[in-house]
């Protein structure tokens, strides 16, 4: 199959790691993966911040990037920004009268996926310690973005994928269907308010006594990282994407706590040796 | 009195009264935020209301159908509303009840003055009513010289604290018993001195005190939660009994309703009558409903007025991306699973409607510059838990952002300088419109390694900025990014295989 990634904007800039494992992944099921170098970002900032005029000429972009590419279906390591192009896009065009664009963009959407539900749906992955060679040999608590949840409907696809990798300890999160308090501008504009949710969603995280939180959006990930960064916490973050890519031959970074004590280890070893 | 509805007016009339925040939501919010009795008691409270309402609508195999139906039903009623209020002032007023329409909370606040002072009373008692919170009814009866009394327990609670309700169906979610005593040993007249905070007790003494006022009052006003077309009824949803007592016992009952509150049919109650008990307080049905139709001759009131309010609905019909949040029911099931409002409670939003349901209909009901309200539509991070819990289907965050839409057009030329959000988004609408612009941006990624310190964390940002750097760390980026990177991959196995 040739599958189109739709890397999103804060992936492809901040999180290239991410995307790398997506490819890796769906090149080691046997797929072909193209990149749409016109693709840049889904509007979703612009959208659901109210600037519609300005989100048009980044939908547009969009869908043109997406026409020009040829590809069985496309994919991208984000519940939201999937929602964002399968449901609001047309919306957007619709609203501002560009009938055009609405069934082009229509026709983008019905072809993209989301990474755990192209894995489960279309390729047929349910172990991935035994179809991607999966290993992951820490406690790790995972954190299901809203808009996967709600707006997708993505259900257990995200954790049972996780549950299927070797050595992987899933530590399950109480109040897991809170909201980590992002919401794009919603963190700038009303950011006490953000900022008591994740506080709210950081106390739940440490609860479970998880070494890494993972979820399905990098953007979230950010969030609660940032926060748990802050609070001098030892526990990291990673989206569920370099979780399934890492194997025993090329692990992902460990989480934060343990690569900390390996590196006091190996200088304490160095100590020793001097 | 009646006069005849005729459809929308030229220019829309937006809605006054208890619907307008007089403050940005952020700064209401952060006051609010550092209420910790208040914080304490709305987590309690609304995670209790959510678990009881996840488990009784967990027993209806058909609920996905009914929330379908209660939509479907809403949406039909909003299509030909005019007809359909044209049929109920019809079977009310042929059943001896009188209909006065109300194009705004100052005309619907006269219409009720007037009725009081023909029956010749200058006390009322309430049934809880959102309508008349809308409209300030309390407040003006006030200053005319009448005395309203709540006697809903909750209500009553808040109103002799001279407080303003947080929440629309437990409106002292925010106070405690122990606060709740020393408001009534302050406040209520004839209280037994020695009082204390057990919940038996403080229900004894509002029981004693209301029971005064039901049998003295000559007029009583209520709300509706429905009103049934086809036979001219009208329905009140209660708990406590206070509402039979209002709507039973006095000459006069006048009812104030909003428009939208119309059903078809007495047969639609089958399902709101599943739909409303549920998702409000988590209960399959609830203590009291009554309903009423005109007058019944030796049996009950004999003066039956229903004030039909517009104020601000017809402009909200008029908006088709908005209009179906006339949907709302008032179950308040929304502010219990929304996240935002566990943790700044009702006060924040300024409106008589809290929570995600307020902050899409305030601003519809009163235009999106009325006051602060614009920022309300902002108060939301569009994580859908209210979408999932709104039994009628209301699309909540599609309509925060059609508002949040409405609130940038409504601004956009009327500043000499754009703010920096503006310029930012239509900074970044340009870069991100391209995958060429947004590749040249992201090679000055390695830059943003300046802005961290050695841990390669960034921990303070400027402008707009700033309000992530007050609790949260940001990355350092990246030397490369992904398409950067992608390209070097492919333009080495190309030259590979060139080669």
């Amino acid at each position: 199959m040739k599958i189109a990634l739709f890397a999103t904007c804060i992936v492809d800039a901040m999180y290239p790691s991410t995307a790398r494992a997506t490819v890796s992944i769906l090149e080691r099921l046997g797929h072909d993966v193209v990149f749409p170098a016109g693709q840049a970002c889904c509007g979703q900032m612009h959208l659901n911040s109210g600037y519609f005029p300005e989100a048009v000429p980044v939908v547009r972009n969009h869908v043109e990037a997406f026409e020009a590419e040829e590809y069985d279906v496309a994919v991208a390591p984000s519940g939201s920004c999937v929602a964002s192009v399968k449901h609001q896009h047309a919306m957007l065009a619709r609203t501002v009268g560009d009938a055009d664009l609405e069934s082009r963009a229509t026709a983008v959407g019905v072809r993209t996926y989301e990474l755990s539900a192209l894995l489960t749906d279309v390729l047929g992955v349910t172990d991935a310690a035994a179809q991607l060679g999966s290993w992951y040999p820490h406690r790790v608590t995972y954190h299901p973005s809203c808009h996967g949840m709600r707006l997708l409907r993505l259900g257990d696809r995200q954790a049972d994928l996780l549950r299927s990798v070797e050595g992987l300890q899933l530590e399950p999160l109480p109040e897991a269907d809170q909201c980590c308090g992002f919401g794009g501008t919603f963190s700038l504009k009303n950011a006490d308010v953000s900022s008591a949710m994740l506080a709210d969603k950081n106390a739940n995280i440490a609860a479970t006594g998880a070494q890494l939180c993972t979820g399905g959006d990098a953007s979230c990930l950010m969030h609660i990282g940032g926060g748990l960064s802050r609070e001098g916490s030892s526990i990291s973050t990673l989206h569920f994407a370099e979780i399934l890519a890492s194997t025993r031959e090329h692990p992902a970074p460990p989480p934060d706590a343990i690569r900390g004590r390996t590196r006091n280890a190996a200088r304490l070893a160095g100590k020793a040796h001097q | 009195m009646s006069s005849t509805y005729l459809g929308m007016p030229g220019v829309p009339v937006f809605g006054s009264g208890n619907l307008h925040t007089a403050e940005p939501f952020p700064v209401a919010a952060r006051r609010e935020l550092d209420n910790e009795q208040l914080r304490a008691n709305l987590g309690h409270a609304t995670h209790t209301i959510r678990d009881k309402r996840l488990r009784v609508v967990a027993e209806l195999p058909d609920w996905e159908e009914l929330r379908e139906a209660g939509s479907a039903t809403k949406t039909a009623v909003m299509a030909r509303l005019p007809e359909l209020l044209e049929e109920f002032e019809g079977n009310f007023t042929a059943r001896g009840g009188i209909i006065h329409w109300a194009r705004d909370a100052a005309e619907a606040n006269e219409i009720v003055r007037e009725l009081i002072r023909d029956a010749g009373a200058d006390e009322v008692v309430k049934v809880k009513s959102m309508a008349t919170q809308e409209i300030g009814l309390n407040e003006y009866l006030e200053e005319q010289g009448i005395s309203a009394f709540e006697t809903d327990l909750a209500e009553l609670i808040v109103q002799l604290d001279h407080d303003k309700p947080s929440h629309i169906l437990v409106p002292a979610i925010h106070k405690n018993r122990s606060q709740i005593r020393d408001i009534f040993l302050r406040e209520m007249p004839d209280v037994d001195p020695d009082l204390t905070d057990t919940p038996a007790r403080l229900a004894e003494a509002a029981r004693l005190h209301l029971r005064r006022k039901f049998l003295s009052a000559k007029v009583a006003i209520s709300g509706a939660n429905f009103a049934l077309a086809d036979t001219g009824t009208l329905a009140v949803v209660e708990s406590e009994g206070n509402g039979r007592m209002c709507l039973t016992l006095p000459e006069t009952l006048i009812t104030v309703m909003g428009v939208e509150k119309l059903l078809p049919s007495w047969t639609d109650l089958e399902v709101f009558m599943q739909l409303l008990p549920r998702s409000s307080t988590g209960e399959r049905m609830n203590p009291y409903t009554s309903l009423w139709t005109g007058v019944t001759e030796g049996d009950g009131p004999q003066n039956v007025h229903l004030v039909l309010l517009d104020n601000g609905r017809s402009a909200a019909l008029a908006d088709e991306r908005g209009r179906s949040a006339l949907h709302c029911i008032r179950c308040s099931a929304c502010m219990n699973v929304c996240p935002v409002y566990e943790r700044t409670g009702g006060h924040a939003y300024g409106s008589t409607y809290p929570g995600p349901i307020g902050a899409i209909l305030s601003p519809l009901l009163t235009g999106i510059t009325s006051e602060e309200n614009a920022s309300l539509p902002y108060a939301s991070s569009l994580c859908g838990a209210c979408y999932d819990a709104c039994p009628v289907k209301i699309n909540i965050p599609e309509i925060l952002v059609h508002l949040r839409s409405e609130d940038v057009q409504s601004r956009r030329g009327t500043k000499k300088v754009p703010g920096q959000m503006d310029v930012a988004m239509k900074a970044a609408s340009w870069v991100m419109g391209s995958g060429r612009r947004m590749a040249l941006v992201e090679k000055a990624l390695p830059l943003g390694k300046l802005a961290a310190g050695p841990d390669r964390k960034i921990k303070k940002l400027p402008g707009v900025a700033a309000g992530w750097t007050r609790s949260r760390d940001l990355p350092a980026p990246p030397t490369q990014s992904f398409r950067d990177w992608w390209a070097k991959e492919h333009e080495q196995t190309a030259s590979k295989e060139q080669a």
